[in-house]
């Protein structure tokens, strides 16, 4: 069930990020390109492909500036909707200037209906925020936001993570919008997956307090719809205390959506739910 | 009981503050650090007043509110300030007021506003200090302290190293008071509210409250802990009997338990709006768009932290529908399976 494979590539762009070293001080968003980190995950994740910048396949949307460093919403958009013929078939979300700047790679399939997701993301530092799709012909398109970190008492851990881990794998699942206004057949349905961690990224062994905790986080989502894969995604502590996902599938017919959830822990975690389109 | 510094113009506060490092002698013992400007609020009890501004190097990292408490044998402090730099003041501005030494330390929270200049208190007595502070206070800064020193490098351009972050020596599970001779503190760690780590001092003699950043006033309040916590412990803080309270930020006052009116309006309406928001399906980035400050108060800062608290409000709140029992504890390879709401027709 579990890639692992697809896990070596997340963990080995998060070792680059660390030693990437001081991470970069920088307070303008003036030149994407030249972000040096930027540069070594471009070149490890993408080669030398070319990557448009166009905006007529993808959209980011983030705030100017993170209100709160531990939970900041970013929205991705794509411009069409997946046909077998042409669809996404992944976005990388990637925050240059985080100590693991992969934050999260989707999959998407046609039965996504579309490749749109939402997420709360932790910004450790001023910094670029990009979303790469990658569409089922090869071709590489992004949309670059510049996100300016938030002042003093905010911070990307969160606020309380004995409470985050007292409900560790409760889980939220539900579909969006009334039975009501329910689209056509054709037409893809929201869903929204929330799920209650810590999602921590650990702390090393502090030599004054002598505290030391593990890393902590949700890695791998996978969600299918009857026998159809409509979204996963390799994720890691980027992602905000309990990760929050929206993004749509196309349902047919009577059928259970359901959520995998694994952390780095291997627990798993599992939750359903029947959905049948109105008439 | 109003502290006069709040209300001095800032030239003339400067003035004065210069006028005393002249006068004083102690000063010297100190180098050339200026003090602080504090007023005693109460016999005893010294306040200085930060700017009611967000931290940063405008402000020289002032904008807490800091203070100290002296008895017969030696003296507390409550609060050292957002840089190092400020902790000096506070030091100097500690050996006018009296030549007792510096028995205790306590860090209200982990805030950076309120704890890096703790490092200037390390050797202000012998013994040394003991620094004090709820017993949540070392994991919550632990988690980020990386990221006080990155801001503190990147926006003040002062370099701290890790090793002069200072950690509590007393952790306060629930209460524990401190005798500073005929004089004691009483000393409460909260349930999480402002933060996962809040603590209050009481001093008994003059009925005086530091309720740090359990209350704002004038600042908007700016909430990194719980919401229903915070607006659940302000109840148990009115019980109090408090003649005179000094807030986190804002003016000291005497209003009790008035002065904890507009923050709980405000803590009050930010849960009904974000309930309202839920149950009307906004997502987060929406709830941030549409809900407003409450018409008719005169915050400070709301441009800085409201769309902030909100998305705190919305991240805590979300939550709270439909409370189900907790999870069996999952165990490697085990699956263990919820049922999710039914959708669709």
């Amino acid at each position: 069930m579990i890639n692992t494979t697809r896990f070596l590539g997340i963990g080995t762009l998060l070792v680059l990020g660390l030693c990437a070293g001081a991470r970069a001080q920088i307070k303008s968003g003036d030149d994407p390109e030249a972000s040096p980190i930027w540069q070594k995950v471009r070149a490890s994740l993408f080669q030398s492909r070319p990557i448009a910048s166009t905006g007529d396949v993808i959209s980011l949307e983030a705030p100017v500036r993170a209100d709160d460093a531990a939970i900041v919403p970013v929205a991705i958009k794509t411009r069409f909707p997946q046909a077998s013929s042409r669809y996404v078939d992944k976005i990388y979300l990637i925050i240059d200037n985080n100590p693991s700047p992969v934050a999260a790679v989707f999959q998407f399939t046609p039965s996504s209906g579309r490749a749109d997701i939402e997420t709360r993301v932790r910004i450790d530092e001023y910094t670029h925020v990009r979303a790469v799709a990658e569409t089922n012909d090869g071709q590489l398109h992004m949309s670059t936001r510049f996100v300016k970190a938030s002042g003093g008492c905010s911070a990307p851990p969160g606020k309380d993570a004995q409470a985050a881990l007292a409900t560790l794998g409760r889980m939220k699942f539900r579909v969006e919008g009334d039975a009501a206004d329910t689209p056509s057949a054709s037409q893809p349905v929201l869903a929204q997956l929330m799920i209650s961690h810590p999602n921590s990224s650990g702390l090393a062994m502090d030599q004054v307090t002598r505290l030391f905790t593990p890393a902590h986080f949700v890695r791998q989502i996978r969600i299918t719809y009857g026998a159809q894969i409509v979204m996963s995604a390799d994720v890691d502590f980027s992602i905000s205390e309990n990760p929050n996902f929206r993004f749509y599938f196309l349902p047919r017919g009577d059928g259970e959506l359901r959520a995998e959830v694994v952390d780095s822990n291997d627990l798993r975690f599992t939750s359903a739910l029947k959905y049948r389109r109105p008439e | 009981m109003r502290g006069t510094s709040s209300t001095l113009p800032r030239w003339l506060a400067q003035a004065l503050t210069a006028a005393l490092l002249c006068a004083s002698a102690s000063a010297q013992r100190v180098g050339a650090v200026a003090p602080l400007a504090v007023t005693q609020v109460q016999p005893g009890v010294f306040v200085h007043i930060g700017a009611l501004e967000d931290w940063g190097p405008a402000n020289r990292g002032d904008v807490a509110n800091l203070g100290f408490v002296v008895g017969s044998r030696c003296v507390a402090v409550i609060d050292s300030g957002g840089t190092p730099g400020i902790g000096q003041a506070l030091r100097a501005a500690v050996e006018i007021a009296t030549t007792l030494p510096v028995c205790y330390v306590v860090h209200t929270h982990a805030h950076p506003d309120h704890m890096l200049g703790a490092v200037a208190f390390v050797d202000a007595s012998r013994p040394a200090p003991q620094f004090v502070a709820s017993a949540g206070f070392a994991r919550t800064l632990t988690a980020r302290a990386p990221y006080y020193l990155n801001a503190l490098q990147r926006d003040f351009g002062i370099a701290l190293t890790h090793a002069q972050i200072v950690y509590p020596s007393i952790g306060v599970a629930n209460t524990m008071d401190i005798d500073l001779g005929d004089r004691v503190l009483a000393l409460r760690a909260w349930p999480t509210a402002h933060t996962d780590n809040d603590l209050s001092v009481y001093d008994r003699r003059t009925r005086t409250l530091f309720a740090s950043d359990l209350l704002f006033m004038r600042h908007l309040p700016v909430l990194d802990g719980n919401l229903r916590g915070w607006i659940s412990v302000m109840a148990d803080l009115k019980g109090l009997d408090v003649a005179t309270v000094v807030p986190g930020h804002g003016p000291v006052s005497s209003d009790w338990p008035a002065a904890v009116d507009a923050q709980a309006d405000y803590l009050n309406t930010l849960l009904r709006d974000t309930r309202a928001a839920l149950r009307n399906r906004l997502t987060i980035q929406e709830a941030v768009e549409r809900i407003g400050t409450p018409s008719g108060s005169n915050w400070l800062l709301t441009d800085r932290f409201h769309r902030r608290n909100v998305t705190a409000a919305y991240a805590e709140l979300e939550w709270e529908e439909d409370d189900p029992p907790k999870p069996a504890a999952p165990s490697p390879a085990a699956s263990s399976a919820h049922s999710g709401r039914i959708g669709g027709g």
